[in-house]
């Protein structure tokens, strides 16, 4: 018991110095530039989706219309989030050995309470969803976020870090999203409402009409040549800003 | 006896890629008359719209891609693939269904993948089978011969049919395929899927009067006349012997066991061999020099798996004809096959 709050306060302590040591060293000029850092990392350079190649399951298996690629983007910008500034709070606390574990157990609570949430409020895309708002838990971008960043980082980076992270996967979902209902169905946000309620029926467009609509943009295999053809086009942009 | 010895290279005709293609081409002809025939005037015009298509996009991407766009059209294997698609889709597709097919073949399949010689996939195939599982509506209104359509279906009618969906009369596709004593007409191939499905057996589809008149004696002719224009390739020597040959001699053993066990439920091997694209694959598509096995062991073992593959999608498979699917699913373990079947180097033990 004594070993333990010995223990214990000695990384309170250490959290103290940490907390200390950030307020010290970081004036306000290097905070912004961190800040601007994380969002060129999540929303470009370092992106979950297209660069890193993170939790394609889900991006490649429910991107088949835009409003289950937004539905599945905001609940995984959520999830990213919360269990970055839950890891960051306890990183002093965790054993190195069994920290996975934590850390897996703390996106598995935060994934099941959007499930619920989800269930709850959002029925339809609940069900349209399906197996895909549990699996959230295995989207390994948020675990490698925990690992790679929340754990060493301070809360407020942690944050910022999720948010940009879960901004720069919800962007790539939707594009796809938008993508391959274009080329489906010729709609975009159709069945909107499952996700924000009847007053966003209107949102609803239709580009085009079509009897027969593009089966290959609905299925997994218009998924994996859009993504191929979104990498391909994020590379080329790459390399024109390279030989500027 | 004096023996003569020469040194290497024995092969002593130089062919360049175009020359090679154009003589595909003309191997195809055969086939495209017969078919023209049998079936009526529109695949022309599919082959025309196919062709312009290609050749402007290949022309577009060359020109995107810094390469010499002439030296790319003029090797003819965009009007080769072109070409492929156009004769493997039903005639009186719209004319959206070939562009849409003739662009990702072009666009996705070859160019993207490096270019011809480099593409994985034979393009015409995965153009193919990706208006086969995108608009299966269309890709599976095939006409009946000429003298069992209903309507009489001139020149005009075809265009107007392609272009707007409808004859000049205002028939659709549909109508005009249906209206024989309202008999739905597919391929043969689908037709005894279709039979197998509500319980018939094959031979009792095959007595009917629809059987004994349409469409089977129809795509047997046309493949005659592809297997005459694969021959005539052999004989010139643009295509080597042992693809085809294992797979035309995969398909009717392979298709013989199962025809063996319960001939009421699966088909005969020369039925296999003379319906659906089986003829046009062996010589025109599995042969293709670039996504084909390029040993000679290699390319029997090739053959014979798609043989393979081709029975089993036809006896079990959802679709009513498999050549594509099989070719691009061989296509896939080329590399494995090349790597297994290297030859040996002389003077040197296997290792």
């Amino acid at each position: 018991m004594t070993q333990e709050t010995v223990h214990n306060t000695a990384n309170n302590a250490d959290l103290e110095s940490d907390i200390a040591a950030d307020e010290v060293d970081l004036t306000a000029n290097e905070d912004l530039q961190i800040y601007k850092d994380l969002s060129w990392q999540g929303l470009w350079k370092n992106n979950p989706g297209i660069v890193q190649l993170l939790g394609l399951c889900p991006l490649l298996a429910v991107t088949n219309t835009l409003t289950n690629a937004l539905g599945l983007g905001l609940a995984t910008l959520f999830v990213v989030i919360a269990s970055n500034i839950l890891i960051s709070l306890i990183r002093h606390h965790v054993p190195k050995a069994i920290r996975i574990p934590v850390f897996v157990m703390i996106i598995a609570s935060l994934v099941s309470c959007i499930q619920l949430l989800m269930n709850a409020y959002t029925y339809q895309l609940y069900l349209s969803l399906g197996i895909f708002i549990p699996l959230i838990v295995t989207n390994c971008m948020i675990i490698g976020r925990a690992e790679a960043f929340a754990s060493k980082n301070n809360v407020k980076h942690s944050a910022f870090d999720g948010l940009m992270m879960g901004l720069g996967f919800t962007a790539v979902l939707v594009l796809l999203g938008a993508g391959r209902e274009i080329l489906a169905q010729g709609t975009l946000f159709d069945g909107i409402e499952t996700l924000l309620g009847d007053w966003a029926s209107f949102m609803t467009i239709t580009l085009y009409n079509t009897d027969t609509s593009f089966l290959l943009a609905a299925l997994p295999p218009g998924a994996f040549i859009l993504m191929g053809l979104i990498i391909a086009l994020k590379n080329f942009i790459d390399h024109k800003i390279v030989n500027k | 006896m004096a023996l003569f010895s020469s040194t290497s290279p024995h092969q002593r005709i130089k062919r360049r890629t175009p020359e090679i293609m154009k003589m595909v081409i003309l191997g195809l002809t055969p086939g495209i008359i017969v078919h023209s025939y049998l079936f009526g005037l529109a695949i022309y015009v599919q082959i025309v719209l196919a062709v312009v298509t290609a050749v402007a996009v290949e022309a577009l991407f060359m020109t995107l891609r810094k390469r010499s766009v002439m030296a790319s059209i003029g090797d003819y294997s965009a009007v080769l693939t072109a070409i492929l698609l156009a004769i493997a889709i039903p005639s009186l597709a719209p004319w959206w269904v070939i562009v849409i097919g003739t662009l990702f073949a072009i666009l996705i399949v070859k160019h993207l993948y490096g270019g011809l010689g480099q593409n994985i996939f034979n393009p015409a195939m995965a153009g193919y089978v990706l208006l086969l599982i995108s608009f299966p509506v269309q890709m599976t209104a095939w006409l009946p011969i000429q003298s069992m359509q209903a309507f009489p279906v001139t020149f005009i009618d075809t265009l107007s049919l392609i272009f707007t969906g409808f004859s000049v009369d205002g028939y659709s596709v549909t109508q005009i395929k249906t209206s024989i004593d309202g008999f739905t007409l597919a391929t043969p191939l689908e037709t005894i899927r279709n039979a197998l499905h509500v319980g018939e057996t094959i031979s009792e589809t095959l007595k009917t009067t629809l059987f004994s008149l349409d469409s089977l004696q129809g795509s047997q002719w046309v493949n005659l006349a592809y297997l005459a224009g694969g021959l005539l390739l052999l004989k010139k020597q643009v295509i080597m012997l042992y693809i085809p040959v294992a797979f035309i001699v995969g398909v009717t053993v392979f298709s013989f066991i199962p025809f063996a066990s319960d001939p009421d439920l699966y088909s005969s091997p020369l039925y296999h061999l003379f319906s659906g694209a089986t003829m046009l694959g062996a010589f025109f598509i599995l042969t293709d020099p670039v996504t084909a096995s390029t040993t000679v062991k290699g390319r029997i073992i090739y053959g014979l798996l798609c043989a393979l593959l081709v029975v089993v999608i036809r006896n079990v498979g959802g679709y009513p004809d498999a050549v594509a699917f099989a070719v691009l699913l061989a296509n896939m373990c080329v590399p494995l096959i090349d790597y297994y079947s290297k030859p040996k180097v002389y003077g040197r033990k296997r290792t």
